[in-house]
């Protein structure tokens, strides 16, 4: 954490709070987890993939070829290792498909995670720190944003504005802020009365400066926490959001578009479905994994 | 206690308008809604409709119409079915209720048992075997869960059917689907409320006095650990609809997310905003019952 980097703040912390976890203790307690690694492997993986997609495609991926559609993966009988997971129902390479398909998942889960944070961070910051009224109406506005089921929200907006990757962020974005507001505005109410705000406070520092110094960067592991398991949470909304056929558009493959073209073809070919779900499944749990352990490497008290 | 429920009660019409406003909004942000009516009609019959439909009103009065309207079940009719969009909705509502009360039921007698074991004898087999398949659980996306099951159960084995919702064996990978996205976020809260009642004090106290194990666990142990679990569940339901959502639409269920689907890709707004609005209401009306029950079976609470 960045807090070793605030004289006025670290005199204060010793005896405040427990100590929070330094970067490279915390580091040393996440890589002490296999578990953690193997995800991080995965992500590192995935990532790479997404950004070398056009050198490590082994095909277009729109490239089409009606003699080879229906190519079952390499180890079934009738399989191509030209095409290793097989093809489409316009012979369209899986893997490759798989592999740009990365791309628009990180990109919608990473970009609407930005934009969450950047909301739900400067509604919570403002909520706890200036409180009274302007609390009431922030923390109604979480409440209502929470009663929503997400999905159905999201569903609506991006059929509204019609579909796009810019909408799909930002739909994703603002339903998904609250948590962020939440844990954010806590920790200002819990931090608002402690020594060193008060010390800084005395001293003549500004309440915009008080914040982004001292309040914001105490806050800063708990949305760290939040934002990797919402990356992996806003991952399968846009699946699921492609899947319902109001994604990111047609032009560019995406997982959860090639899983509901293989619910079409559930009888006639089980690879359509099966392996971009696979994709989902390993970039999901991975970031699942490295949230998680963060979770407990960043937590001062263990 | 009645202050409360008066404060909450107050809260929950704050919370109604502004669901009645954000699903007012789905209309206006998908353009001119007359165009979508009668796409290829003359100016001169649009502006009759236009004037028809009140929508050269300022905004905060046809929002006030809206809300007006929306709070006797009154959404418009489907632009596609030209029927009531809200008779749509509740037709297919009881539906979509049987699937998530369904998979709820399942998740919990799965969850109930498996978690308060892996909580009791933490770190052995049973519970390592559990978290891993909660963290599988969580990462994999409904739908495909769905169409994986289908794979198995409906092509390679032939035991079950492909989609619909008529007789009982066709619901049975339906429930399957929803309950195994629910299981998992269920069996950790079971797991980790119990995790931090067992080792409470009153707990240790039980057992030295010769309280059975059993009894310990299922009785002392379990009774508190109820409270978050109940709450956090109520609160799930909202996540839970969106999963139900998309299991309607995997299996071709005739329920309301499908409907809501279906009406999404025809443009059909009084449809969207019918289903959506009636579904929001459930989980808005879910979370105060919890909330309020919450502070009903709390004695801490109550007292004060």
């Amino acid at each position: 954490m960045a807090v070793g980097s605030l004289p006025s703040a670290t005199l204060a912390y010793a005896d405040e709070v427990p100590r929070p976890a330094t970067a490279s203790r915390a580091w040393r307690k996440f890589a002490r987890n296999p578990a953690a690694l193997l995800g991080m492997l995965i992500l590192l993986a995935v990532v790479g993939a997404a950004v070398a997609a056009d050198w490590v495609a082994p095909h277009d991926p729109a490239r089409q070829s009606l003699r080879r559609r229906f190519t079952p993966p390499v180890w079934a009988p009738g399989g191509s290792a030209t095409y290793p997971l097989g093809t489409d129902q316009v012979g369209r390479d899986i893997l490759s498909r798989i592999i740009h398909g990365a791309r628009i998942s990180l990109l919608v889960g990473v970009l609407a995670v930005v934009v969450s944070v950047l909301v739900g961070v400067t509604l919570g910051l403002v909520s706890g720190f200036v409180g009274g009224r302007l609390d009431t109406v922030i923390m109604t506005v979480v409440d209502i944003t929470w009663s929503f089921p997400q999905l159905l929200l999201a569903l609506a907006f991006v059929a509204a504005l019609g579909p796009s990757l810019v909408t799909i962020v930002l739909v994703l974005g603002f339903t998904g802020w609250e948590r962020y507001a939440r844990v954010v505005r806590a920790e200002v109410l819990a931090l608002r009365e402690k020594d060193f705000i008060e010390a800084a406070r005395a001293m003549g520092v500004g309440s915009a400066r008080i914040l982004l110094r001292h309040v914001l960067p105490n806050t800063f592991s708990s949305i760290v926490v939040l934002s990797t398991l919402q990356v992996a949470q806003a991952i399968l909304q846009e699946a699921a959001l492609s899947f319902l056929g109001v994604g990111s558009g047609r032009t560019y493959p995406t997982w959860g578009q090639m899983i509901a073209l293989g619910r079409d073809f559930v009888s006639v070919a089980w690879w359509l479905a099966t392996f971009p779900g696979l994709a989902i499944l390993a970039t999901v749990l991975a970031i699942n994994l490295v949230g998680d352990r963060l979770r407990d490497a960043l937590d001062p008290r263990t | 206690m009645t202050a409360f429920v008066v404060r909450r009660l107050f809260r929950l019409v704050v919370v109604c308008v502004g669901v009645s406003l954000v699903t007012f909004a789905i209309l206006h942000a998908s353009g001119d809604p007359v165009s979508l009516i009668m796409p290829e009609a003359p100016e001169a019959d649009r502006a009759v409709l236009r004037q028809a439909l009140g929508l050269h009103d300022p905004l905060i009065v046809q929002f006030a119409r809206f809300v007006g309207r929306a709070a006797g079940g009154d959404f418009g009719n489907s632009f596609f079915h030209r029927t009531p969009a809200f008779g749509l909705v509740m037709e297919r509502m009881p539906t979509t209720l049987t699937l998530t009360l369904l998979s709820m039921a399942l998740a919990i007698v799965v969850a109930l048992p498996v978690g308060i074991y892996g909580a009791v004898r933490r770190g052995r087999a049973v519970d390592q075997v559990a978290t891993g398949a909660v963290f599988l659980g969580q990462s994999m996306p409904v739908f495909w869960t769905g169409i994986m099951l289908i794979l198995l159960f409906s092509v390679q084995w032939r035991l079950l059917p492909v989609s619909g919702w008529d007789s009982w064996t066709s619901v049975v990978l339906p429930t399957l689907t929803l309950g195994a996205f629910t299981a998992p976020l269920l069996l950790r809260i079971v797991r980790s409320s119990m995790l931090e009642v067992i080792g409470l004090d009153y707990v240790r106290t039980a057992r030295a006095k010769g309280v059975a194990e059993w009894l310990v666990i299922g009785r002392h142990a379990l009774k508190n650990a109820a409270l978050p679990l109940v709450t956090v569940t109520g609160l799930q339901f909202g996540l839970l609809l969106g999963g139900a959502v998309i299991t309607e639409t995997v299996f071709a269920i005739p329920g309301v997310g499908r409907l809501i689907v279906g009406a999404i890709r025809q443009l059909d707004f009084p449809v969207v905003q019918a289903g959506v609005f009636m579904l929001a209401m459930i989980v808005v009306s879910v979370n105060f019952t919890v909330d309020v029950l919450y502070v009903y079976l709390n004695p801490r609470i109550r007292l004060r």
